[in-house]
């Protein structure tokens, strides 16, 4: 893909790599046995380890470690059988100890890598350095006093995954790209729900720009992006400026910078003078973390089939397009949807184009228009099944199925019982349908005149007008045959 | 009736010669004339409320009635805990430590928190916020009880209790002991949970005892012993009955005197008695053999760099923000932790807050920290082939008797020589016993020390009442 950025006076090439912290889904935290439930009661979810009471020690969440591993096989990395907890000092008022407990030299995941799709249909690898678990911290609210300020320990000691990229990304879109399929990945393995709004989804962007062809520049980190759309925008300012920078002949330094997103730019937070010294070393309150060939085997076999092997099956097993594919796929939920559908009935099997397109596009936008999930989708997959099948044996036509679904988005009902009900069964009588032919050439004499004089363009608008006639119930195939004998 | 030996004590109290009440009335009558500032917490309505709980107690339980001190550097629920700093002066646990948990459960009575070093980091005792402790064996001289648990071996020497907790990270239980003349016994590390203890130095921290004996020191070991889930550096061992198996025949042991332990400027009646303990086990019948320690002269430095690097980030906690002493001066977050911090903290934390993170540092954590852990793996692999030949190691304990108070104040470097002879199987994460045998030239008691593989602790036992019993 061509991602040359056009300056003033250059052409520049973006680099971009980034950090992802993921919160593990886990009922319990990493180091202690107290809950994660999201917007509790300030300081109810802290036990006395989270809250650093001198004397307590933290004990290692092996479930946590379950999904670390499953994530870094997700990612077809590499799994460390030998990994180390070290403390990462720094004061803060919302960090209890004086330290997070990280991993620093030696992650439990090493190497691997995401296919991302970029929209010009080609692929791209973009390689993962490493995943490492880390503890959260609290938070402090300054926004409950004028003079004072709170903190609350809830997330103090959540589980996160922080997950390094290279730098290989080379725009603000592939970078939503591959956050989106990062986060469609960890949705699959269940490790992490990826809910960026509340914060369990958060990255660090590293950007730098570089003259096509020349070396990386300096980069400057963005920190602590919750949103996709905000990672475009800080990525898209960043780029702009450091290319104004650089053109007018100035250097980039290597800082630490927030993005304000009312006002869509970034600022600094700290230059590179003004970093922690975070004085990293070994925890010595916990043991290197020893994992069992055996361990990862089976877990392993416990990994679904992921969002890549997904897609590849429906385009080999299914026939569907890599476009469809991709998109079924995009989101767990979307494909178990369609997958039901499959399920519900083995002649769909046979349809999966039609399904795929009822899903990407009636579905879709119905449920774009109301801020809805797939998974509170009003109708249930066996019944979006129930209507393409009515639609394949030609009991209702394309335009009625349209009509149909609307009922049954709205009421929630069944697609046959709404075609019974308003008698919608399409009408493939030949007989019946001559009828109406007939009738409408008898009211629009005037039309056939012309037509039989070589318009050949009215064709479609007495194919219209029998469909109306026949309440769109008329099979339309059948329309056209009839029609076609009659006029020629 | 002398209230000297738990073992003794246990009999008297089953026979219903004495009751709980009297023994502990006893102990609370001489801890109330006792002016040696052992104790940082006592109270006397506390032990009678916990006496009368136990005497309706049916069953006999393993320590009951039994009274202890605890070094207050373990957190005892709804009782004031604070490593004797200032930044702790009003930390009241809502849980009880591992250790005490036990000893509750075996029925003992907390007889009061015993005083030290702040957060364990001196060899004297004077560098509690709570006053010096004084050292019971002579106090007319104002000697230090050493440290960092001076309060409880002074407890036990002054028999204001009949046992006592310790903690020993360098020496902090087995070098008290010696200066106090009672036995002090660290066992390996990981074999007494560190949960509620609050720490020091994470990988070197290992609880205690202080008793009058040997034979006690058994008995109330395998009380505090035993594996915790909630320590991941906890050992996952069965504890042997150490009572039951002590066996004061020696012969055939084999005892290994490591010649780097013999250093120059170690005065003669240290010398004398490690000489008179080496002859007196090996007319009992063991084997004593050379061996060599290479790597001896490195532990120090090793110890003061590993231990205070642990330290500065184990204290980094203490910030004001949740608990403990907060600064009234703090306009800011910023000069809330300093104004805090400063005034929370005595000057020997400070030092070793400062060195820790010094050692740390981004461009020196290659050179000091990372060194440090080299060197220790070799002081440890010394101790392992060392072990392939013999049975215990005997050294004397410290390099001097027990010194006056203020003496080695404003020479840190000198203070810390105190540890010598107990800092390397700290870091080798080894047991050992400090046992009290001879006197100085001024009649000060002395401590031999015995070291021995990881979770023997039994042959210390085994080798230490064979000395005690042959101490002249």
């Amino acid at each position: 893909m061509n991602n040359i950025i056009k300056g003033k006076k250059f052409n520049w090439e973006l680099v971009v790599g980034i950090e992802v912290h993921a919160q593990i889904s886990s009922n319990s935290k990493l180091f202690s046995s107290s809950p994660t439930k999201f917007g509790s009661t300030p300081n109810s979810q802290v036990s006395l380890v989270d809250a650093a009471m001198p004397g307590m020690l933290p004990v290692i969440n092996e479930f946590c470690i379950t999904q670390a591993i499953k994530t870094g096989l997700g990612l077809k990395a590499k799994i460390n059988n030998k990994s180390i907890f070290d403390r990462k000092n720094y004061f803060y008022a919302d960090l209890p100890q004086g330290y997070q407990i990280s991993q620093y030299k030696h992650p439990i995941v090493g190497e691997g890598k995401v296919e991302i799709d970029l929209p010009d249909g080609q692929s791209k690898k973009i390689r993962i350095i490493r995943l490492h678990l880390e503890q959260d911290a609290g938070k402090s609210l300054h926004d409950q006093s004028p003079n004072k300020t709170y903190v609350d320990l809830n997330r103090s000691g959540i589980a996160l995954m922080e997950i390094v990229s290279e730098p290989d990304l080379s725009s603000a879109e592939e970078a939503a790209i591959y956050i989106n399929k990062l986060r469609t990945i960890l949705r699959y393995l269940n490790t992490c729900d990826g809910n960026m709004q509340e914060g369990s989804l958060r990255a660090d962007v590293n950007i730098s720009v570089k003259k096509t062809g020349e070396k990386n520049g300096t980069r400057c980190e963005v920190k602590n992006l919750n949103s996709i759309k905000f990672i475009k925008q800080a990525i898209n300012y960043e780029a702009k400026r450091q290319i104004d920078i650089l053109e007018d002949g100035g250097n980039i330094e290597q800082n630490t910078l927030l993005f304000d997103s009312k006002l869509g730019i970034t600022k600094m937070m700290r230059n590179k003078e003004e970093a922690h010294d975070y004085r990293y070393f070994p925890d010595p309150d916990l043991l290197p973390l020893e994992i069992e060939d055996k361990f990862i085997s089976d877990i392993k076999n416990t990994i679904p089939e992921l969002p890549d092997e997904k897609k590849q099956r429906y385009i080999d097993q299914y026939k569907l397009t890599k476009y469809d594919s991709s998109i079924l796929i995009s989101e767990k939920d979307t494909s178990e949807y369609f997958e039901k559908i499959l399920i519900s009935n083995q002649e769909l099997k046979n349809h999966t184009k039609i399904i795929s397109n009822w899903i990407i596009s009636e579905l879709f936008a119905y449920l774009k228009k109301d801020d809805k999930q797939i998974k509170q989708s009003p109708v249930s997959p066996e019944n979006l099944g129930k209507l393409i099948l009515l639609i394949v044996n030609n009991t209702i036509s394309g335009k009625i199925a349209k009509e149909v679904f609307e009922e049954m988005y709205v009421n929630k009902s069944d697609p046959q019982s709404i075609i019974e009900n308003q008698n919608l069964t399409q009408v493939t009588d030949t007989k019946e349908i001559n009828k109406i032919i007939e009738k409408v050439l008898q009211n629009n004499q005037d039309k056939l005149s012309e037509y039989k004089n070589g318009k050949n363009k009215l064709f479609g608008f007495f194919v219209g007008q029998v469909m109306k006639n026949s309440n769109g119930k008329a099979n339309p195939k059948i329309v056209n045959e009839l029609l076609k004998e009659k006029l020629n | 009736m002398d209230f000297k030996s738990i073992k003794e004590i246990k009999t008297h109290l089953l026979k219903r010669k004495i009751s709980i009440f009297e023994l502990n009335e006893f102990f609370i009558d001489k801890i109330k004339k006792s002016k040696i500032n052992a104790f940082i917490f006592f109270d006397e309505d506390l032990i009678r409320k916990r006496c009368k709980e136990l005497d309706s107690i049916k069953n006999d339980l393993p320590l009951k009635g039994i009274p202890i001190g605890v070094k207050d550097l373990f957190c005892t629920k709804g009782i004031k805990t604070t490593a004797g700093s200032k930044i702790l002066q009003n930390f009241v646990p809502t849980y009880e430590s591992f250790v005490t948990n036990k000893l509750n459960n075996s029925g003992s009575v907390m007889i009061g928190k015993t005083n030290l070093d702040e957060f364990a980091m001196g060899s004297s005792t004077t560098t509690s916020y709570y006053g010096d402790t004084i050292n019971p064996i002579a106090t007319d001289k104002n000697l230090v009880p050493g440290g960092s648990s001076g309060g409880s071996a002074a407890a036990v020497s002054a028999n204001l209790c009949l046992g006592a907790t310790g903690t020993d990270t360098g020496g902090s239980i087995r070098q008290p002991a010696s200066f106090c003349g009672v036995v002090g016994i660290k066992p390996t590390y990981g074999l007494c949970s560190r949960w509620g203890i609050i720490a020091f130095a994470s990988s070197l921290d290992q609880a205690g005892i202080f008793s009058n004996n040997v034979e006690d020191a058994s008995i109330l070991l395998k009380e505090i012993a035993g594996y915790d889930k909630n320590d991941s550096t906890s050992s996952d061992i069965t504890i042997p009955n150490y009572f039951k198996k002590i066996n004061e025949n020696i012969e055939g042991k084999v005892i290994g005197i490591p010649k780097e332990y013999d250093l120059p400027n170690i005065p003669d009646e240290i010398k004398i008695v490690w000489e008179k303990a080496r002859k007196k086990l090996e007319k009992g019948g063991a084997k004593i053999i050379n061996i060599s320690l290479k790597h001896t002269k490195y532990a120090l430095p090793t110890y003061y760099i590993i231990a205070p690097a642990e330290a500065s980030s184990n204290l980094a906690r203490y910030d004001g923000v949740r608990y403990g002493y907060r600064s009234k001066s703090q306009n800011n977050l910023e000069e809330m932790y300093e104004s805090t911090r400063s005034e929370g903290f005595g000057n020997e934390v400070k030092r070793r807050i400062l060195i820790g993170t010094y050692v740390l540092s981004a461009g020196y954590y290659d050179a000091y920290y990372i060194k440090a852990q080299k060197v220790r793996k070799l002081i440890s692999n010394d101790f392992n082939d060392a072990f392939k030949e013999c049975d215990a190691i005997l050294t004397p304990t410290t390099p001097s008797p027990a010194f006056q108070i203020g003496q080695k104040e404003d020479d840190p470097i000198k203070m810390y020589l105190n540890d010598i002879f107990t800092v390397p199987a700290s870091l080798a994460g080894i047991p050992g016993i400090s046992i009290p045998f001879g006197k100085s030239k001024d009649n000060l008691p002395l401590g031999i020390q015995i070291l021995s593989k990881h979770f023997n602790e039994q042959v210390l036992f085994d080798l230490g009442l064979f000395l005690e019993k042959n101490n002249e």
